[in-house]
C-alpha cells in the first residue's frame, strides 16, 4: 500500500493537533481505549468538547502547557492509503523540530487562523517548506466557525499567500481549504457551512495525491554505508557495497565511478538479501558487487560514469541554524552528507535571510532558527549536487564537535 | 528483467541497521522473543547478508516471561549462531538493588530498566537496537530514530537532536548511549503483514489457543502462570485467547480471539477497535506512564 507522509505547520494555537485529532476521529482511526482516555481527560479538565490534541501531545510538559514541543508521528490508514502525519510544533523556539518533521514529508498542511490571517509564523513556515522543497502545500484556513464561515476572510488569505508564493518563486502545488478542525468542517466530510467552496475536503485532497518518496527522480546516487565482507568459505572473495539508492535506478552492467577516488568499474551483481536482481529501483537498500577489486569504504559514493556530480573544497550553502550556540566565522564542524563526514570550517557568513521574503541582510553570526548564506572551507573534496537536483547529495547536517549536537542543516544552491 | 521494487519501510529499516553497525563500536540488539524483535532479526539478516549479523542479542529477562517465548528465543539465537546475552531482573532483586512490587498490580516491568542499564555498563554497549514503534504509545510517537541517552540512561525528551532526511547523527560522548529504532515508522499491522509475507516463525502464544484465565477490570489474565496475582474470588475459566504483546506476564493481558493462523491475525488486527497496548496494564498506570519510564532509561 502507498505511504503518504504529511507534516503540519502553523503558529501556536492555530489548531494543528486538534486538526490531526479530528482526522483520526472522523476516519474512525482512534481505537476505543484511546478515545476513552481523551473523553476522560477532557472531562477532568472541564472542557465542553473533546480535546483531540491529547491524542498527539504525548509529553507531560506539552499537556501541562497545552502546546506541542516536539514532532509526534501519527499513523492511520484508509482503504486507499497509509498515512504518516508529523505533527510539528508552532513555537518559534521549536522551529528545529518543525524542520525535522517537514524534512521527510511529501506534503505539508500550513494552518492559518481565519481570524488573524497571515502572520509571521505563516511566512516562516511557508519559507521553510519552500526551502525544503516540500512538494504539496495545503493551506488550511482554520477556525472558519469563528468568522461565521465568511468567504472574504478565506479569499483574503488565499490572495496573500498566492502573492507570496509568486514572490518566492515557488514551484510547489498550493491548495487552499476552509476548515473548522474543532467542528469538522471540510476536514473529512464536506461542510454545509461553506456553500461557496467547491473544492475537496482535506482528506479527499490527500487521497488524490500520489504517494512518492521525498527523494525525487533525478540521477542515481549510492552512498556506501558499509562494506560487507562475510569471511565465509562459501563467499570467500565477496565484497559487497551496501547502501540506500537515491535519485535513480542502477542496473547490472552499468558503468560506474566511485568517488572520491574516481575509479571506474562495472556493476557485477545487485543483491537484496540472498536474491540477485538485474535492476534496482530508487529507494531500495541494496548490496552491490563490482567487476574490479577496488578500494571502497564508508562515505564513498557510487554513481553512473555518465552522471558525475560536481566537486569542491569551498562550499556555499543555505544553512538553517538549530543550535543555541551561534554559528560564527572560524568555527569548525563535521559536515555529514549521506554517509560521508568531512571537517568543515566556516569561512564567511554572507547574509541572513528574512523568512518573510523581504530580503537578505549582512550578518556576523547565525542565531538559533535563523537561515543564512554561509561559506565553508572543507578538509577534503566534497562531491555534491545542488539540493534542487538531488536531495541526498545536495543536503547535509552540521555537527558540533564539542557537543555532538546536530547544530544546523545545509542546502546546497 | 528482474527488477527490485521499493518497499519503503523495509528499505528504511535496513538503512538504519546498517547505519548502526557502521557508526557505533559496540551495538547490541535487544531481543525479547516478541514479534517486533523477531522482525528486527529478519531485517538484520537482510541488511548484512551474506555476512552474519554483526552484533550480539541481549535479553533482559524479568523471570516472568512466557515459557514459549524463552524456548523460542534460545532456539533462534542458536540457529543464527548469534551470541545471546541474558541478564536477569531476579539477580538485582536478590542483591537488594531493586525491590519487587507487591499487591494486585505488581509487575517487574519497571525493574527491567535497572538490569538493562547494568548490562549496558558491563559490556560497554554504545548503541541498543530496539523494536519500539511510534504507533504504540504517545510518548514513543515523539522519539527520534537515534535517541541519545545520558550515562544514567535518561531521555531528555524536551531537547532532542534534530533529525533531518535520512541523516542520523550517532556521535556521542563516552558513557552516553543511543537507542536505535529501525521500525519506528511501522504500525502493528505493518509488522504482522511483514511476518505473513516473509513467513517468519513466531512463538505460539500469539495465536489463539485454549487457556485457563480469569477476568479483572474487564481484562483477561492468564491463570496458568503463578506469577500473575489472582485473588481467591477471581474465578478461573477456560477461554479461546491469544496475546497481542508478549511482555512481562504480570502486566500483559490476553484478548479473546479465534485467530489460529497469521492471516487470521492480520485480519483481526485490521478490524480491531482496541489498540495494541490496550492490554498492557503498565501503560494504564497514568497518562504519562511510558514517558516516565523512558526518562529513567526504560526502552
Amino acid at each position: 500500500m502507498e505511504v503518504l507522509k504529511i507534516a503540519t505547520a502553523g503558529s501556536v494555537d492555530d489548531g494543528k493537533s486538534t486538526l490531526i485529532g479530528r482526522i483520526l476521529y472522523d476516519t474512525r482511526s482512534l481505537t476505543d481505549d484511546k478515545l476513552e482516555a481523551i473523553e476522560r481527560t477532557s472531562k477532568q479538565k472541564g472542557f465542553d468538547y473533546l480535546d483531540f490534541s491529547l491524542a498527539t501531545d504525548g509529553l507531560v510538559a506539552e499537556r501541562e502547557q497545552g502546546i506541542t514541543i516536539d514532532v509526534a508521528h501519527i499513523y492511520f490508514s484508509t482503504a486507499k492509503k497509509s498515512y504518516i502525519i508529523a505533527d510539528t510544533p508552532g513555537h518559534v523556539e521549536y522551529t528545529r523540530n518543525m524542520v525535522t518533521g517537514a524534512s521527510t514529508s511529501q506534503a505539508a498542511i500550513i494552518l492559518v487562523d481565519a481570524r488573524n490571517g497571515v502572520i509571521e509564523q505563516t511566512y516562516r513556515h511557508f519559507f521553510i517548506n519552500n526551502l525544503l522543497k516540500v512538494k504539496d502545500i495545503i493551506v488550511a484556513v482554520n477556525k472558519m466557525d469563528l468568522v461565521d464561515f465568511a468567504q472574504d476572510k478565506f479569499v483574503a488569505i488565499k490572495e496573500e499567500i498566492t502573492a507570496l508564493a509568486k514572490r518566492a518563486g515557488s514551484t510547489q502545488n498550493i491548495t487552499f481549504i476552509p476548515v473548522s478542525a474543532l467542528q469538522g468542517d471540510n476536514v473529512v466530510d464536506k461542510s454545509e457551512n461553506t456553500p461557496w467552496y467547491t473544492g475537496t475536503t482535506l482528506l479527499e485532497h490527500f487521497e488524490a495525491l500520489e504517494a512518492q518518496d521525498i527523494y525525487e527522480e533525478s540521477v542515481a546516487r549510492l552512498p556506501v554505508q558499509t562494506v560487507i565482507r562475510p569471511k565465509k568459505d562459501e563467499f570467500h572473495d565477496f565484497r559487497g557495497y551496501a547502501g540506500k539508492l537515491y535519485g535513480g535506478s542502477l542496473a547490472v552492467g552499468d558503468e560506474v565511478t566511485v568517488l572520491p577516488s574516481k575509479t571506474a568499474s562495472k556493476i557485477k551483481d545487485i543483491y537484496f538479501f540472498d536474491k540477485k536482481y538485474s535492476v534496482a529501483e530508487r529507494g531500495t537498500s541494496i548490496n552491490i558487487t563490482l567487476e574490479n577489486d577496488i578500494n571502497i569504504s564508508r562515505g564513498d559514493i557510487i554513481v553512473k560514469s555518465t552522471e558525475l556530480p560536481r566537486e569542491t573544497k569551498a562550499l556555499e550553502a543555505k544553512v538553517c541554524w538549530m543550535d543555541t550556540t551561534n554559528l560564527v566565522v572560524g568555527k569548525k564542524y563535521f559536515l555529514q552528507q549521506g554517509a560521508n563526514v568531512i571537517a568543515a570550517k566556516v569561512s564567511a557568513i554572507n547574509s541572513v535571510i528574512a523568512t518573510d521574503f523581504s530580503g537578505e541582510a549582512p550578518a556576523t553570526e547565525l542565531k538559533i532558527n535563523e537561515i543564512g548564506n554561509v561559506s565553508f572551507k572543507l578538509a577534503k573534496t566534497l562531491f555534491y549536487d545542488t539540493y534542487a537536483e538531488n536531495k541526498t547529495t545536495g543536503s547535509f547536517i552540521l555537527i558540533d564537535p564539542q557537543t555532538n549536537n546536530t547544530s544546523g542543516a545545509g542546502f546546497i544552491q | 528483467m528482474n527488477e527490485l521494487r521499493v518497499n519503503t519501510l523495509e528499505s528504511e529499516a535496513i538503512y538504519i541497521l546498517r547505519e548502526v553497525a557502521a557508526q557505533f563500536e559496540k551495538p547490541v540488539l535487544l531481543f525479547s522473543g516478541g514479534k517486533d524483535s523477531i522482525t528486527l532479526v529478519r531485517l538484520a539478516q537482510k541488511a548484512f547478508w551474506p555476512a552474519k549479523i554483526p552484533f550480539p542479542f541481549l535479553h533482559v529477562d524479568t523471570g516472568h516471561n512466557f515459557p514459549e517465548t524463552i524456548e523460542f528465543r534460545d532456539r533462534l539465537a542458536k540457529e543464527l549462531g548469534i551470541d545471546l546475552i541474558v541478564r536477569n531482573v531476579q539477580d538485582n532483586i536478590d542483591s537488594g538493588k531493586v525491590v519487587e512490587e507487591t499487591g494486585k498490580y505488581a509487575s517487574r516491568n519497571m525493574l527491567q530498566t535497572e538490569t538493562l542499564l547494568d548490562a549496558i555498563e558491563e559490556f560497554g554497549f554504545d548503541a541498543c537496537i530496539g523494536g519500539a514503534r511510534r504507533d504504540e504509545e504517545k510518548a514513543r510517537a515523539k522519539e527520534r530514530i537515534f535517541s541519545v541517552r545520558s550515562d544514567f540512561g535518561e531521555w531528555d525528551e524536551k531537547n532532542q537532536r534534530p533529525e533531518l532526511f535520512d541523516l542520523l547523527n550517532g556521535k556521542i560522548e563516552l558513557g552516553q548511549n543511543v537507542r536505535c529504532f529501525p521500525i519506528s515508522n511501522w504500525t502493528e499491522l505493518d509488522v504482522w503483514s511483514y511476518i505473513e509475507r516473509e513467513n517468519i516463525e513466531i512463538p505460539s502464544i500469539y495465536f489463539a489457543h485454549k487457556r485457563k484465565v480469569f477476568l479483572r477490570d474487564g481484562m483477561i489474565w492468564s491463570a496458568e502462570d503463578d506469577v500473575v496475582y489472582r485473588a481467591e474470588d477471581e474465578e478461573v475459566q477456560e477461554m479461546m485467547v491469544r496475546f497481542r504483546t508478549v511482555g512481562d506476564m504480570s502486566c500483559t493481558a490476553a484478548v479473546l480471539s479465534d485467530a489460529v493462523s497469521i492471516s487470521k491475525v492480520v485480519q483481526e488486527i485490521r478490524d480491531s477497535s482496541i489498540s495494541e497496548r490496550g492490554a498492557r496494564i503498565d501503560d494504564k498506570r497514568s497518562e504519562a506512564a511510558m514517558e516516565k519510564r523512558k526518562q529513567q532509561g526504560y526502552f
